[in-house]
């Protein structure tokens, strides 16, 4: 009998204060005894609409019972078959507006742990023992991935395990994309996205880093040279937007794409034992307040920033980043300024930003993006003095690839325009998946869009007669 | 791993590598550059394609010892790999033919000169080049150029070979006389290609500067290349390197590139130790 217990069970936290000084992982996962307890939790219900919350459907009640039946190969074996990346959705997944805001036990209680679940079980299976040899590929039509991102990788992988020779082309000198250069330590170690990726390799998929494809190679030479039979392109959102006040170009002025990769991709932290430097100051502002922004003001802290805070034109309400993030930001000590929206970035005559005018800000009616529009106040004007500022506005997709290629059509935001929403591009057999397609998203929508490509692929590629 | 196939000492400070990338070199286009890392931990630092053949699949960049990573690339031998080597990256030269072309080289950056003039020799086009330095040992690739130009000009600041005095004056000369250029391309330090754009700014030449930002990706993710031309903002690494001179904000540019200088000068001083640490060891 599934025992009814209010409260979630908690995830041991690494002190904030001690925490916001290196870049180890803050939660610290769940015990054996912890991660059954919260099994235990699950209601198993009838109709699981858990699984219609999650973007790639893991069968949830499933894997949970295992944990909760001690079977954790069985739980391992659910989980990893509907979501090649689980250590890392376990660590990254919004599940608070997925899996577990549609949970049955949140009506009532708080709901189940799904998302603590899935790192439990993911991190079990990293502890075991490797199992499976390098395989090789049974299929001859070869095929081609751009870009090592959460939907490369994960279109790789499912294309290699049903026999596919896979080869994926990344512009960066290591693999990853997002995960790697993006999302710091402290939320994802890098032994974990390492480890990950030895999966896909040991899966016999071969990874080919600094090749830009639209520059190093054109896409259309990946079939008339290079002999592919499909490309799926996950190239993703890295173009960053800037804000296009003055003083944008002051030194210090990042945005969060250097800052992030200058730390995580970079190790810049440990200049100059590595070798690419990072200039941080005492006081930093990261202007927007989504995850990307708490990832960027967090690690500003452990580079040692003294004073963090987000600068935000709206309020806490419209806020993307998701509550843990926010907590934890709050924890470390980073302030935050809703409805405050930067205006001009001051320097001085050296070119180093000395700080931000800001005008206050109300909110007025809906804006196209259901959020209440700011409006600023008159002369509500004011200078908050910094040494750093990271502008984290959100990205769009990559404009490299498409600009370079004859018959890749985009959209009006730079997105890859799909055939009637399928995983197929304007160009034949050529696939796209992730935010190269939606524009800048979550890593699980990207998993899943990456193993839709697959299956795609699997298909129509099945139906070619040899 | 590209592996280095010959090495050349062009200054006690200035060396020149070809190595193979074949694919590389048969995507390269005068004007691109690369991003290269020497090894793990390594900063990533873009080097102007000098030269390139897609048909021994070959690539040739100089490299001036001035951090870090140009200090142990420098250090490389023939038969060394270099960790990673990315390109070509950037946008190509594009200059409309049938004019006279004047391409300017200031310090290395007259390595960047060595295909685009082949390029547009062979096309037809009439091409003069100007290389400049202070003394005449530190004009670099002097009879690789003077190949690939119908007219090859130098200047030194000592007058030690050629026109004693600096490119721009030698410019003004040239434009000036009957040899009007239509185009000009400058590759050089920043006060050279700044003093090029005063001296044909209003005079209808329509004339490029190749800029060189901080750069780390090279694709254009991080933005940390922004360079202000005209009322635009610029990633050098994508829209660039080469821009329209008389738009380009050097003030800017100049301060940007000085972001950094200290905590280069504190690696490249620590990296010259442990190199010569290591000299004196073996």
């Amino acid at each position: 009998m599934p025992a009814k217990r209010i409260k979630k069970t908690p995830m041991l936290e690494r002190n904030a204060k001690l925490r916001a000084t290196d870049f180890m992982e803050v939660n610290e996962g769940y015990s054996k005894a912890a991660a059954a307890f919260e099994a235990e939790r699950c209601l198993r219900c009838q109709d699981p609409i858990c699984v219609a919350g999650c973007p790639v459907h893991i069968p949830i009640p499933e894997f949970i019972h295992e944990i909760a039946a001690g079977n954790m190969p069985r739980a391992a074996e659910i989980l990893r078959s509907a979501n090649p990346l689980p250590a890392v959705c376990g660590r990254v997944c919004p599940q608070e507006d997925q899996c577990e805001k549609v949970c049955h036990m949140a009506k009532r209680f708080k709901p189940v742990g799904i998302g603590y679940l899935e790192r439990y079980v993911a991190d079990w299976e990293r502890a075991q023992p490797k199992s499976e040899d390098a395989k090789k590929p049974t299929r001859s039509q070869r095929i081609a991935v751009v870009g090592a991102g959460p939907a490369g990788l994960v279109c790789a992988g499912d294309l290699a395990r049903l026999g596919y020779p896979v080869t994926i082309y990344e512009g960066l000198h290591a693999p990853g994309g997002v995960l790697r250069y993006g999302i710091p330590e402290f939320r994802l170690p890098n032994e974990i996205l390492d480890w990950e990726i030895d999966q896909l390799r040991a899966l016999g998929v071969e990874i080919v880093c600094n090749v830009v494809v639209g520059k190093t190679l054109q896409l259309d030479d990946l079939f008339d040279k290079m002999g592919y039979s499909a490309v799926f392109i996950g190239t993703g959102a890295g173009l960053p937007k800037f804000l296009g006040i003055p003083g944008e170009n002051f030194n210090g002025v990042y945005s969060a794409n250097e800052f992030l990769t200058r730390i995580n991709l970079m190790q810049s932290y440990k200049f100059p034992e590595t070798d690419t430097p990072l200039y941080i100051g005492k006081r930093v502002a990261v202007i927007g307040a989504g995850n990307t922004a708490m990832d960027a003001i967090r690690s500003a802290l452990r580079v040692g920033a003294e004073k963090g805070m987000s600068i935000y034109r709206r309020s806490q309400k419209e806020m993307t980043a998701r509550v843990e993030e926010y907590h934890h930001a709050l924890e470390e000590g980073v302030e935050f300024h809703w409805l405050t929206n930067p205006i001009e970035i001051i320097g001085n005559d050296k070119g180093m930003v000395t700080g931000v005018k800001c005008a206050r800000m109300e909110l007025g009616k809906q804006d196209e993006s259901g959020r209440a529009r700011p409006i600023p106040i008159k002369g509500s004007e004011f200078v908050i003095p910094l040494d750093n500022i990271v502008l984290s506005l959100g990205n769009s997709p990559n404009p490299l690839l498409v600009n370079n290629t004859p018959g890749l059509e985009k959209n009006k935001h730079g997105c890859l325009i799909m055939k009637n929403d399928t995983p197929q591009t304007s160009k034949k057999w050529v696939y796209a998946g992730g935010d190269a397609v939606t524009g800048a998203a979550t890593v699980i929508l990207a998993a899943g869009a990456g193993k839709d490509a697959a299956a795609a692929i699997h298909k129509d590629l099945s139906e070619v007669v040899v | 791993m590209p592996k280095i196939i010959e090495k050349r000492v062009l200054t006690p400070i200035t060396k020149m590598f070809r190595f193979d990338a074949p694919m590389i070199a048969s995507a390269a286009r005068p004007g691109q550059f690369v991003i290269l890392r020497v090894r793990e931990g390594g900063e990533r630092i873009p080097l102007t394609i000098a030269d390139f053949d897609a048909k021994s699949g070959v690539v040739t960049i100089v490299v001036q010892e001035v951090g870090v990573t140009s200090r142990i690339l420098g250090a490389h031998k023939v038969g060394d790999n270099i960790l990673d080597v990315l390109g070509p990256l950037g946008e190509p030269a594009h200059i409309p033919p049938g004019g006279h072309v004047v391409g300017i080289g200031g310090g290395f950056g007259s390595a960047a000169l060595w295909c685009l003039m082949r390029e547009l020799k062979e096309r037809g086009d009439r091409t003069t080049v100007i290389l400049g330095a202070r003394h005449d040992h530190l004009l670099l690739l002097i009879d690789e150029l003077r190949e690939v130009c119908d007219n090859l000009e130098l200047c030194t600041d000592d007058g030690s070979v050629g026109f004693k005095g600096l490119v721009t004056e030698r410019l003004q000369q040239l434009m000036d006389g009957p040899g009007k250029p239509d185009h000009v391309i400058a590759i050089g330090p920043m006060p050279m290609m700044r003093a090029i754009a005063n001296t044909t700014r209003d005079t209808g030449i329509a004339t490029q500067v190749s800029m060189d930002p901080l750069m780390i990706d090279g694709t254009g993710m991080c933005g940390c290349c922004r360079v202000s031309v005209g009322d635009d903002v610029k990633f050098a690494c994508v829209d660039g390197p080469l821009f329209d001179a008389a738009k380009v904000d050097f003030d800017e540019a100049v301060k940007r590139n000085k972001m950094y200088v200290k905590e280069e000068k504190l690696a490249a001083e620590r990296q010259q130790k442990i190199m010569e640490e290591a000299t004196h060891a073996s």
